[in-house]
């Protein structure tokens, strides 16, 4: 269970308060306008941030204070998830261990897990040789290897076509089904948060306005902000 | 066509200097390579010049290498901002100038020979030679190549240093798997560009360096020409510098552009490899020791002249003189270098953005900067043997001066100004074509606003280098023509200390305020 409790930031212009509650495998997607607080959000449970107030618990530990490195938690970005000079096998292995010393055992490991991710074959390519669905896909067996129980999605797949995102969350959900990964996704699309979220947060002008049932949440009543978000709902 | 000619006049030019130079250098240097194999002397100088320049290129980039990775880490502490300016300084301080300043700290009697007498040491080893070679191109380098390598740093995507913090990289892990691989290719760059400068360093060497065992062959060729008047051994010198000039510059050239790196999201993201206190330590170490090592040599220079002889010095004519002469061959050369660099590069936007031919635009701009394979004193010798059939050479003295300094400052023009100049291009083109703006309009609303800080700069840029430059100047120079660090120069070499002290810090001061009032005067109060 992921629990982030009265926890406050501000930023020059800006405060912001988050109060949210994900069951352990649970999915639940954060949708809202740009510059609202959905990364920021992302960045206090990843430890990227800290809040001046309030707790962050995983699992029931509190990690507020603990370094990003330690907490059970993998971020996937929009972009630059991979090092460019390092191939997709190394990509991976990096989340075995963070200098590389990999054994033959965590060797096939990773081998295992760009299988999972239909990247088998495809180990010793290089970021550049990849298109941006197969490099998220890196990312996400890095994220199967690491084997932490929390997942935080920053819009990973904004930058991939209707198709490919489609089939990305196809796998994230299946993914996350069989490792029981409780996961955040960011998205600007409602569209996702249909396809791959039980729930689903709207966030505006730094806090969450609204959570509930996607469906709940995506027919847009629960607040004017979000009926202005959304526009005109399709059925 | 029309945005062509400028452009293929500039290279004409360009092309007519080399050809011609090779042309007279071919025809009066002895035939038979032969003689450079078997002459003891020559395979010395050569040796020499070779070592010199790798000692001075491992200091140099050496150094850089923590310092940058010191200021790239530290990206927040008082002054930080004062010490990059800091580090732009030995680019316009006048060569010579810094010399004395380094004579002043490192020498016989220097500051540090001083202190440690001070504290019962003995005096310490003897600067003159490799020593002193090594001090002066890391004063002039070291800054040059912190400079080279700190805006790697900057490409690293934030999300990397995020997703290190994440796996839990410690310092030594960030900077085998993060930082090196994304450096080295600069590393490797700035190398090469420090190794060239080195190589071709003739005001350091003619300095500091000392007998045949500490000169490189830019100072052999002086040597031959102004002492030994040997015009054929000048001649194959400069043919052997222009020899080992390509070879390197196709080195550099094979190790190829940086691999290119797409910026991040742009937020600064904190390192995770910042906390311990020994690395703290560490890096304010490097970054204070590097402040320190600049500031001395310019420091001595203003106590040394504030101290000095001053009105004795002030008083004299041929002061004014010569640095009336620097002033107007700097301006000369800075409007010749600026209005090349222009010219060709008008030319090669054309090629780039509405042309799309990339290869030709890339080698109009590389052959403004392929002048630096023939180095100052191998156009002057190649000028002095066209010039010669034609009566006193020497009466050419400040064209020449001139016509070399531009050559010399184009290279750097054409950096300062490309990326600006294509910048529009490739902004702005389609607009101005479907308004119809065209010519002096363009010029007025487009190009001049957006362009008068890099101009302003890169005129500032070259006329503080044309200034400062003690090379064709030495080997044309005489009783009538005498530019400032010619002057300076003298009185260094006859042991006017005092003299000399109140003249470095009025070439200082000159080239110093010329850079800044060219760079107000064009480039405006709001800079870039």
């Amino acid at each position: 269970m992921l629990e982030v409790e009265r926890a406050t930031l501000r930023y020059p212009g800006m405060s912001l308060s988050f109060d949210l509650r994900v069951e352990a495998g649970e999915c639940v997607a954060v949708i809202g306008p740009s510059g609202a607080g959905k990364s920021t959000l992302l960045a206090l449970i990843a430890g990227f941030e800290r809040p001046l107030t309030g707790r962050v618990r995983i699992a029931g530990e509190d990690v507020t204070d603990w370094p990003a490195a330690r907490r059970p938690v993998t971020t996937l970005f929009q972009e630059h998830n991979l090092f460019a000079h390092l191939d997709a096998a190394a990509n991976v292995g990096l989340g075995i261990h963070p200098g590389l010393r990999l054994g033959a055992a965590d060797k096939a490991r990773v081998e295992a897990a760009l299988e999972q991710v239909g990247l088998g074959g495809f180990a010793t390519r290089l970021p550049a040789t990849l298109s941006g669905g197969q490099r998220q896909r890196v990312a996400l067996a890095r994220a199967l290897v690491r084997h932490r129980p929390v997942l935080l999605l920053d819009e990973p797949f904004a930058a991939l076509g209707p198709a490919q995102r489609r089939e990305m969350l196809a796998l994230v959900d299946t993914l996350r089904r069989a490792e029981s990964l409780t996961t955040l996704l960011v998205s600007h699309h409602p569209q996702d948060a249909a396809l791959a979220a039980e729930r689903t947060a709207f966030v505006s002008g730094g806090g969450i306005l609204a959570i509930g049932p996607t469906p709940e949440v995506l027919s847009g009543r629960a607040r004017p902000e979000l009926t202005a978000y959304l526009g005109e709902v399709e059925a | 066509m029309g945005r062509l000619a400028p452009c293929l006049g500039v290279l004409a030019v360009l092309g007519v200097t080399v050809v011609a130079t090779l042309g007279a250098l071919l025809l009066t240097a002895p035939a038979g390579w032969s003689d450079v194999v078997h002459d003891v002397y020559l395979r010395r100088v050569v040796a020499f010049t070779f070592w010199q320049a790798s000692l001075s290129t491992l200091v140099s980039v050496g150094l850089a290498l923590p310092v940058a990775r010191a200021l790239a880490r530290r990206e927040r502490f008082p002054g930080r901002d004062w010490l990059l300016r800091l580090l732009g300084l030995p680019l316009v301080v006048p060569t010579i100038v810094a010399v004395f300043g380094i004579v002043a700290i490192y020498g016989q009697n220097g500051l540090l020979n001083r202190l440690a007498g001070a504290v019962g040491l003995g005096p310490g080893q003897y600067l003159y030679g490799l020593p002193g070679i090594l001090i002066a191109h890391a004063f002039f380098n070291l800054p040059l190549a912190i400079r080279l390598l700190l805006p790697v740093w900057q490409s690293v995507p934030g999300e990397s240093w995020r997703l290190a913090a994440q796996l839990g990289m410690s310092g030594g892990q960030v900077w085998r798997l993060v930082e090196w691989p994304l450096v080295r290719h600069a590393v490797a760059q700035a190398a090469g560009l420090v190794f060239m400068l080195c190589f071709t360093s003739f005001a350091v060497v003619l300095t500091l360096g000392g007998g045949p065992a500490a000169t490189t062959i830019e100072v052999a060729i002086y040597q031959a020409l102004r002492f030994d008047f040997d015009l054929a051994r000048a001649g194959l010198l400069a043919l052997l510098q222009v020899v080992c000039c390509l070879g390197i510059a196709a080195a550099v050239q094979a190790m190829g552009r940086p691999q290119w790196v797409e910026p991040g999201a742009g937020r600064a993201h904190a390192r995770p490899d910042l906390g311990g206190r020994v690395t703290q330590v560490l890096d304010y170490t490097c970054i204070a020791l590097v402040a320190v090592a600049t500031l001395l040599p310019i420091g001595a220079v203003l106590s040394a002249g504030l101290a000095g002889p001053v009105f004795a010095v002030l008083g004299d004519p041929r002061l004014w003189s010569s640095a009336l002469l620097s002033l107007g061959i700097a301006l000369s050369a800075s409007t010749l270098a600026v209005l090349a660099a222009v010219a060709l590069l008008i030319g090669s936007r054309e090629l780039r953005v509405v042309r799309y031919r990339e290869g030709l635009a890339d080698a109009a701009e590389l052959s403004g900067s392929a002048v630096l394979v023939i180095p100052p004193l191998v156009l002057g010798t190649g000028a002095f043997l066209l010039l010669r059939p034609l009566g006193d050479a020497f009466a050419w003295a400040p064209a020449i001066v001139i016509g070399v300094n531009a050559l010399m400052g184009l290279p750097y023009a054409i950096r300062v100004l490309g990326p600006p100049m294509t910048r529009i291009a490739s902004q702005h083109e389609r607009l101005c074509a479907s308004l119809g703006l065209r010519g002096f309009a363009r010029l007025r609303l487009v190009e001049w606003p957006l362009l008068r800080a890099p101009l302003g700069l890169a005129a500032a840029l070259c006329a503080a280098l044309s200034t400062g430059d003690l090379g064709v100047i030495a080997l044309f120079g005489s009783q009538d023509t005498t530019t400032l660090p010619l002057l300076l120069y003298q009185r260094l070499a006859s042991y006017q200390m005092g003299e000399a002290a109140v003249t470095a810090l009025v070439l200082l001061a000159l080239s110093l305020g010329l850079f800044a009032a060219l760079e107000r005067a064009i480039g405006g109060r709001a800079r870039a």
